[in-house]
């Protein structure tokens, strides 16, 4: 605890440099490596090839073997890199391999066939992105459609869960009325139910109500939620009352108080739910992958899962389609940074 | 019209909100006109309820409701997805659930896999609520230094929380199996290879680790700023008085630190009990069942076997979920004193 | 390109509803899953269909197998499911099936060429029904690393050599390269029951009642955990996850780290691409145990939906597919062993594959009449899946060193008879 003690009240003179700034920022530069270093990887791999992706050790970069056209041979020959008995290293074609001998030829001298045994050659090779990852995918699957859903969901998600959290938190954080206990029981009694562990009568529910395969039956059910609430009447209830009650004085009604003073006021709560309920939409699985089973109403995740299969999953197509997934939350947060950081930082979270 | 004129947010960059905002605006206007009939004809108090409506409507269709259906389902038995068709049991799937020779241990009971996940998930929630505690603790106190670019590392650390479960579990899996990223840097090292994933304590400790990896930015920016709302006089005062910078820490800083430490704590609990998807991909729930979570357990009785056991699942639930809810409270109670302490 | 070709036919069905659907084009939709490139073979044959069958219109739902395993049991429970369904758990689908016999032309040409496959898709107690016919029929069976042996200098086991020979051969070959999985073997149910069956596991009772825990069974559970504890086998795959969860060691194969990987017919396909040059694998038949040298036949089928509102459509696009010359190039070139007698009589040509892909091919294709009719029952027994989630689950925690076999096994008998239990409960 005492490095943090330390750390917690160092006053440092400007100009002179205390060991515990030394430490904060090999703390924040290891923090860089670690919080990027895995999706970067990540991001990396999806562009190698099939095989490439497999190696091991595995190369940083996305390589792939370097070919070579020799005369006398239809297909290109990959190039070795050879130890040769005599111990000087030649760059070589292989014509075949046979068991642990491979047949070897200088793409100078097509003619001369050498036999090199297969543990004293290694693959010469090339920076190269593997794009079919990408490409071959998004042409197979309607992307756009998936695209088009996914969005969709998200923002009338965000948009419902806005506003009947904040409706809510409104009634439960301004007003006391008859029930208001039992309402706030509820709504922390239910603060840690997954949704996982009640998705087969969810299911019921939505098939009952005809929304099957409907992208309403993905947007209505997770849209009440406790965690919203909780966090915006939290945020409510520091709000200072005499504005409130100001307005009443000048005759304004419920409805106007609530979206053209409280709703402006808590808008860096809002803001965080905002973003959470973007997150949660655009990231679910378990749920759309149950209630949609139609092309045409497919979301991205859903969509771009197909390669999974029952006894291989196709790891370049899955780790392209997760880069591709992931874009448009990086760029969100790439424009928003600033905004949803402070937003976060704002509600204060008293 | 009321007088009160919106406050700008507080927010920084208010622009996007206000692109957001503004379809929402005009719906609001729309809304104005029956909402205030409905004011004049019950009264002002009364509105409460109106403002309640959609969401418990919503809340009642979709999350009170499933609840009941998961109670008459842990009271019935069979494969049959509608309650009308399921024969009733009574008790049965509860019987079953508890039949244990010593609730110490999970070997004894005849559902070993529930204890089993029971006791991972506790254990778990244990190390996972201590560890992201102190890791958001020592970042935040870092951001609060007067270091450069500050908004930079700030965005570093938050930027993983973005990240779907799956998206953090398959970038971790990708990183930690046997022929991995973090294995060729050992064996560059001249170390030998360590199957994390397949020695119990390394796939306890690693699901503990990206769990932080994955949630520890939130929490930071919530302690920021709480260290950030403490007034710089009172750092002033200690100082003037030359009282030990531990003193201080634990005198000033913790305790005006509390409420925010109070949220992380409970956050972090809920999250952690209801973690799935990112050990489910990372581990598996293995080695044998070493890191199965209660709600992974859950999952796969009601549908990942060949009989889908809706009932035992749903006793389950209901078993988990009163836990959950007694939980809840305790903490809200406990955090109440210690807040008005 | 799908993507064009799926907002065209969106468009056109908005068009259709807009104007009052001016003429009737039944729609039949297909659930499918893919392990490799049987999506798109698929797509491409369906496209002939629908230019030969203009008022049929065929959907592909392309859905990862969780889709299928965990959520269409409940779709169909629910009655919400597709047309047409590609799955695995043959028997835990039958009861939902169609009896497609009133609605084919030729019902003896499925009899005749699926016969042996037909029972594994029929509800219990039903023994003429007609509901599918299999996209892929998988024969269980070792690949080995024959590069390896070579390196190594050691002479490969022949056939009919026992399962003792062979993992005293692939550790000798494991230490000699230094090859961190001698022998691997995909922690599923269908591949320990090759092993169990070989080793004499009935079972069945005389009465067919699920009878699993015999000497043979018990003979091959201890051969599996004597492997792990002497190195033959490495815990990754069985000892890694929990519950029934699959791992194999495709990765591991390709990267020349496993000198026998007991896997299937399905893994060529994908051997045969990723392996490419960088070593000779082959198939061998499966070894031999106290009873018999078996593998458990399997694979996916695709069954009609008897909630269909379009039955005589769906007989129409099931009979388009199993049609002769449409299997054999389905099978040609998604690489699988013909789950049809008259074209596995013939011989496949694949076209697409490489000399050693063809051989291995021809390996597990030789292996289907010589599996044991022990194999045969389990996996046509409705309930199988039980007794493989259970064995697996059960074993696995054995092996991680949790319990003990002795009470793995007691805890496999129940959890067999408490699941059938639950099923029966009505």
């Amino acid at each position: 605890m005492s490095l943090v003690t330390k750390l917690a009240t160092a006053r440092r003179k400007p100009g002179r440099w205390h060991w515990t700034d030394v430490a904060a920022y090999a703390y924040l530069a290891l923090g860089v490596v670690l919080m990027f270093g895995p999706v970067a990887w990540l991001a990396m791999s999806s562009f190698k090839t099939q095989a490439g992706l497999l190696e091991f050790p595995p190369s940083l970069l996305p390589m792939s073997q370097r070919e070579v056209v020799v005369a006398g041979h239809a297909q290109p020959l990959p190039l070795f890199e050879v130890t040769m008995p005599d111990g000087s290293t030649r760059v070589l074609a292989q014509v075949r391999r046979i068991g642990i001998q491979a047949q070897m030829v200088d793409p100078a001298n097509p003619a001369e066939v050498i036999r090199v045994p297969i543990d004293k050659r290694t693959l010469v090779r090339e920076f190269k992105l593997a794009t079919e990852n990408y490409t071959e995918p998004l042409e197979r699957f309607a992307f756009m459609r998936f695209l088009w859903n996914s969005v969709f969901v998200t923002v009338v998600a965000t948009i419902i869960t806005l506003i009947i959290n904040s409706m809510a938190a409104y009634a439960l954080s301004i007003y006391e009325f008859r029930g208001k206990n039992t309402v706030m029981l509820m709504v922390i009694g239910t603060l840690m139910i997954p949704i996982t562990i009640i998705l087969v009568p969810v299911y019921l529910v939505v098939t009952e109500l005809g929304l099957v395969n409907s992208l309403w039956a993905v947007i209505l059910p997770g849209a009440a939620t406790p965690t919203g609430v909780f966090l915006l009447r939290q945020y409510m209830l520091t709000l200072p009352r005499d504005l409130i009650e100001a307005a009443r004085m000048d005759k304004a009604s419920e409805w106007q108080i609530y979206w053209r003073i409280v709703m402006p006021l808590a808008m860096p709560a809002l803001a965080v739910l905002a973003i959470f309920s973007v997150m949660w939409r655009w990231n679910e699985f378990l749920w759309p992958l149950a209630v949609l089973t139609k092309t045409e109403s497919y979301t991205l995740q859903i969509g771009l899962n197909a390669f999974q299969g029952e006894l291989q999953t196709q790891w370049h197509y899955l780790l392209a389609m997760t880069v591709v997934t992931l874009l448009p939350v990086a760029l969100v947060f790439v424009f928003l940074q600033r905004f949803i950081t402070t937003g976060i930082a704002n509600t204060g979270m008293k | 019209m009321a007088s009160a004129e919106p406050a700008a947010p507080r927010g920084e960059s208010s622009g996007a909100a206000r692109l957001f905002a503004a379809p929402l605006s005009l719906l609001m206007r729309m809304i104005d006109w029956p909402m205030s009939a409905l004011q004049r004809l019950i009264g002002e108090r009364r509105m409460a309820y109106a403002f309640l409506l959609p969401n418990i409507v919503f809340f009642g269709l979709f999350v009170f409701l499933p609840l009941i259906i998961n109670v008459v389902f842990s009271v019935t038995g069979g494969t049959a997805l509608f309650p009308s068709q399921r024969p009733y049991v009574g008790g049965e799937q509860y019987a079953y659930l508890f039949d244990c020779g010593s609730f110490l241990d999970p070997n004894s009971c005849r559902e070993d896999h529930f204890w089993r996940g029971v006791s991972n998930t506790a254990r778990f929630t244990v190390f996972q609520v201590t560890a992201m505690v102190l890791f958001s603790l020592v970042t935040a106190v870092v951001l609060n230094m007067k270091i450069k670019a500050r908004g930079f590392f700030r965005a570093v650390y938050f930027f993983p929380v973005l990240l779907s479960p799956v998206v953090v579990a398959l970038t971790w899996k990708w990183i930690l199996q046997r022929d991995g990223l973090l294995n060729a840097g050992i064996t560059a090292l001249g170390g030998e290879r360590i199957l994390f994933l397949v020695d119990p304590s390394w796939a306890m400790f690693w699901i503990v680790f990206v769990s932080v990896w994955a949630h520890m930015g939130f929490y930071t920016l919530i302690l920021l700023a709480g260290l950030q709302a403490i007034p710089a006089d009172l750092y002033e005062a200690a100082e003037m008085d030359a009282t030990p910078r531990w003193r201080v820490f634990w005198r000033i800083t913790l305790p005006l630190l509390w409420p925010n430490m109070i949220v992380v704590i409970v956050l972090a609990l809920i999250k952690g009990v209801q973690t799935f998807d990112e050990v489910f991909v990372l581990t598996g729930g293995g080695p044998g069942t070493a890191t199965l979570m209660v709600v992974h357990y859950i999952y796969e009785t009601a549908f990942s076997n060949q009989v889908q056991n809706f009932g035992l699942a749903a006793a389950a639930s209901v078993v988990l979920g009163l836990v959950l809810f007694a939980l809840t409270l305790a903490q809200l109670a406990a955090s109440n004193r210690k807040g008005a302490a | 390109m799908q993507g064009r070709h799926w907002i065209s036919a969106l468009a056109l069905t908005a068009g259709l509803l807009a104007s009052g659907a001016a003429f009737a084009q039944t729609t039949v939709r297909i659930a499918w899953y893919s392990d490799g490139n049987e999506g798109e073979v698929v797509t491409d044959l369906l496209k002939r269909f629908e230019a030969q069958n203009k008022d049929i219109k065929v959907v592909l739902d392309q859905v990862p197998y969780k889709a299928i395993t965990e959520n269409l049991p409940v779709q169909l429970a629910s009655g919400q499911g597709p047309d047409i369904a590609r799955v695995v758990d043959l028997g835990g689908v039958a009861r939902y099936a169609l009896d497609l016999r009133p609605y084919l032309k030729d019902a003896g040409y499925w009899e005749k060429n699926f016969g042996p496959f037909l029972p594994w898709m029929r509800p219990a107690g039903d023994d003429k029904a007609i509901t599918g016919f299999m996209t892929q029929l998988t024969v269980t069976g070792p690949l080995v690393n024959k590069t390896l042996f070579e390196q190594a200098g050691i002479a490969m086991p022949g056939a009919k050599a026992s399962w003792e020979d062979w993992a005293k051969a692939v550790k000798e070959v494991a230490t000699k390269v230094q090859a961190p999985f001698p022998l691997a073997m995909d922690r599923s149910g269908h591949r320990f029951f090759g092993l169990a069956i070989s080793e004499g596991a009935k079972v069945f009772d005389a009465k067919g009642e699920p009878a699993v825990i015999d000497d043979g069974f018990k003979r091959g559970a201890q051969r599996v955990l004597d492997w792990h504890k002497s190195g033959v086998m490495a815990k990754e795959l069985w000892g890694s996850v929990s519950g029934a969860a699959y791992r194999g060691a495709n990765d591991e194969f390709k990267n020349a780290q496993v000198v026998m990987y007991v896997s299937g017919s399905w893994q060529i396909a994908q051997f045969d691409k990723t392996v490419g040059d960088a070593f000779d694998w082959v198939a061998v038949p499966s070894p031999c145990g106290a009873a018999a040298c078996t593998g458990m036949p399997g694979g996916a089928g695709l069954v009609a939906i008897k909630a269909t509102k379009n039955p005589e459509a769906v007989a129409k696009v099931m009979e388009y597919l199993a049609s002769e010359p449409v299997l054999s190039e389905f099978y040609a070139r998604s690489l699988f062993v013909p789950g049809h007698l008259g074209i596995a009589a013939k011989g496949l040509d694949y076209k697409d594959a490489s000399p050693q892909a063809k051989a291995a091919l021809k390996v597990f294709s030789d292996q289907v009449a010589s599996l044991s009719p022990v194999a045969y029952a389990l996996q046509g027994y409705v309930n199988n899946r039980i007794i493989f989630n259970a064995v697996i689950s059960r074993v696995g925690q054995a092996i991680s060193g949790e319990t003990t076999l002795d009470e793995a096994y007691k805890r496999i008998a129940s959890d067999i008879e408490q699941q059938i239990a639950e099923r029966n409960k009505k």
